[in-house]
């Protein structure tokens, strides 16, 4: 399947890891990447809380741009970006007079908006296009004995009528779903739903990183081995600043924290060093003991 | 009439003794509700159970629980709805409101925290002087617009599950922040400026909302408390130019002109721009108090020197062409669907994708529409 491939900002900023695996990741699932690098900043909502009509448009110029290509649909790996666009998306697809005035802006560059486009977070297209028993035919190292506890954040849960969840298509139920698929243990904590605290790092860090190190606290207590997150926002708050979320909650945390494309690639047989797991700040390959709950399970 | 088997969170603090769950059974009708159930049991079985209600139509505000760990009213979720939320066979839960201390049972303390939070906004209209002869003449669409806020019947479900409160029990917090734009979207109001500035010099005011969208889908009324406060950033910010106590406008200032400037967020300028530069006195404590994170980010070789110093992507032309032309407007453009509403969208909806108007439509749109016609899948 050929998709317009949206990475985002911080897979290509600060967590360079998830833009790696998920390159690694997507031959393995018969994925044909076609990535939009002339797309700007969704925004993240910042500019949309900065002005409306900006942000609209430039999501709308990278919704035009996934449009030029010939992929099925546009994938993104960032739940942020899934949030911010899907709320851009909903006005734009409301009313055809605002999105007129849009693609007049857009006019200049050559570029137009139809509405309709089909834009899914990599775990969404896990699910509904590539399919959970394809997914299961393709694990090659099951996650046996691997606890992960599922971190959805915000941004691709809520609001759940913008972003598509109800009874046909469970998408609040997607990490549990694919954590199980590929062999693992699903652990169910406090923080699976909570915010990871990154939008007001900047503006209250005391509560920001509170929130982070409650969640990781939670998912300890729970005695999971990992998280799993679908976006790298949430990742830089429970990975990135996991040593500063450690004081602020006064206790020791050590969680690692693996971006949803690593724990694919993990079950489909790659390395953890190929998946790039050796950037965390946290290190998967220091906390878990591959050989006895991963590898040795697939001999 | 099916059974349905409420577990219900039991406490009073007089008795000295820890919470505890109490599972009670009861034969109701699918479609009665949380409440009718728990006035059932509370009838028939237990009398001693603690719950406020009063209207049993939605329009009190009274009865706020959580039911399946999902705020609302008692009132107005069906008991099959309930029961849906957890695994089949499972028991419903029905437990007090969170961030709010609980008094007895399911009856929190609203006067604690939510009414407190409402009367800290100045929830009255300031009159704009002179007052006229006859009725103001509002424009439709502001008080169309205002109208969201005002649907608010104060249950605290929004409250209940606010996730900034929950680390930070100062936040003013989503309804008294939806009360706050009730009055600053009012163009009868006086005091827009002197409110925003009051909300923005609060510690805890309009920038500590995480964007969790937890409101949203809380509030039974459709109030959207987030989008309100989202509105008040964007007055207080883009119209006002309020610089407030928690760097929030300096932040979003940071943040747009970064993307203006580089296209892609450029993370290493992004910080330092936040405070007001890297060599600006506000910037370098927080900058010191960051370099730990940093320099683990460089151990690790998630980040280069290089490509922290460095602007290695640049805003294509056409992008930085779209900040000016909308920059230049005279006028900030937005488009509420609260107030527009959504277009019948029978059309063309089901084509998943342009190039490729022949796929058959995985999903549906994750808004709500109508259904599309069926036939239209054999274009």
């Amino acid at each position: 399947m050929k998709v317009a491939y949206w990475p985002g900002c911080v897979s290509r900023g600060f967590t360079p890891e998830l833009h790696g695996s998920m390159a690694k990741v997507a031959p393995l699932l018969d994925l044909e990447l076609v990535e939009l690098d002339r797309a700007s900043c969704c925004g993240a909502g910042v500019i949309a809380e900065h002005n409306q009509e900006l942000a609209d448009t430039l999501n709308a110029r990278t919704f035009a741009l996934a449009q030029q290509t010939d992929g099925e649909l546009m994938m993104n790996i960032c739940s942020t970006c899934q949030g911010a666009q899907s709320e851009c998306q909903e006005r734009l697809d409301a009313n055809t007079e605002y999105r007129e005035h849009v693609n007049s802006t857009l006019g200049s560059e050559g570029l137009r908006y139809e509405r309709g486009l089909m834009n899914k977070n990599f775990l969404w297209l896990l699910v509904e296009e590539i399919g959970l028993d394809t997914l299961r035919s393709k694990v090659k190292r099951p996650l046996t004995n691997l606890r992960v506890g599922p971190f959805y954040g915000c941004y691709i849960v809520r609001p759940a009528d913008r972003l598509g969840v109800d009874a046909e298509h469970p998408r609040d139920r997607y990490l549990h779903m694919v954590i199980d698929a590929l062999g693992g243990t699903v652990i169910d904590y406090a923080g699976v739903y909570k915010c990871c605290g990154f939008p007001i790092v900047t503006m209250n860090k005391q509560a920001s990183l509170t929130m982070a190190g409650r969640h990781l606290g939670d998912a300890i207590d729970a005695e999971a081995d990992c998280l799993v997150v679908p976006c790298p926002l949430c990742h830089l708050n429970l990975d990135l600043q996991q040593p500063a979320a450690q004081k602020v909650v006064a206790r020791e945390l050590g969680m690692p924290v693996l971006h949803l494309p690593q724990l694919v690639g993990l079950a489909l047989g790659l390395e953890p060093k190929e998946l790039g797991m050796g950037k965390h700040v946290v290190r998967p390959t220091a906390v878990i003991d591959w050989t006895a709950s991963v590898v040795a399970a697939a001999a | 009439m099916p059974d349905y088997t409420l577990r219900i969170r039991r406490y009073n603090p007089e008795s000295g003794e820890a919470a505890y769950w109490e599972d009670h059974t009861v034969q109701m009708k699918s479609h009665s509700s949380v409440l009718e159930a728990i006035l059932e049991v509370k009838a028939k079985q237990d009398g001693s159970i603690g719950i406020r209600c009063s209207c049993r139509a939605a329009i009190c505000g009274s009865c706020g629980v959580r039911i399946n760990g999902k705020p609302g009213l008692a009132c107005n979720t069906h008991l099959q709805t309930a029961a849906a939320r957890g695994a089949e066979g499972t028991p419903i839960t029905v437990e007090p409101m969170g961030n709010m201390p609980v008094i007895r049972d399911l009856i929190v303390d609203m006067d604690a925290v939510h009414w407190k939070k409402i009367r800290r906004v100045t929830p009255w209209l300031i009159n704009k002087e002179p007052i006229p002869e006859r009725e103001y003449i509002v424009p439709h669409e502001n008080m169309v617009d205002v109208t969201q806020s005002m649907a608010c019947i104060q249950c605290g479900a929004c409250v209940s599950d606010c996730l900034s409160m929950e680390v930070d029990p100062g936040f003013i917090g989503p309804a008294a922040l939806a009360k706050a734009y009730r009055f600053v979207g009012d163009p009868r109001d006086a005091e827009h400026y002197e409110r925003l500035k009051d909300l923005s010099e609060d510690e805890h005011g309009i920038y500590d909302c995480t964007h969790c969208f937890n409101c949203i889908d809380a509030c039974p009324k459709g109030v959207a408390p987030m989008s309100q406060i989202m509105r008040l950033r964007r007055v207080a910010g883009s119209d006002f130019e309020i610089e407030d106590r928690n760097n929030g406008h300096r932040h979003e200032r940071a943040f747009v002109k970064n993307i203006k400037r580089n296209g892609l967020l450029h993370e290493a300028d992004l910080l330092p721009d936040s405070y007001g530069g890297k060599l600006h006195p506000r910037a370098v404590p927080e900058l010191m108090q960051s370099l730990p994170t940093v320099m683990k980010a460089v151990a690790r070789g998630k980040v280069t020197p290089a490509k922290a110093l460095l602007h290695e992507h640049k805003a294509p032309p056409e992008v930085k062409q779209i900040f000016k032309t909308i920059e230049a407007r005279p006028k900030r453009e937005e488009l509420n669907l609260y107030v527009s509403g959504y277009e019948d969208a029978e059309d063309n909806l089901d084509v998943a994708h342009v190039p490729h108007t022949d796929e058959p439509t995985p999903l549906a749109p994750t808004y709500p529409v109508p259904e599309p016609p069926t036939e239209s899948e054999s274009e």
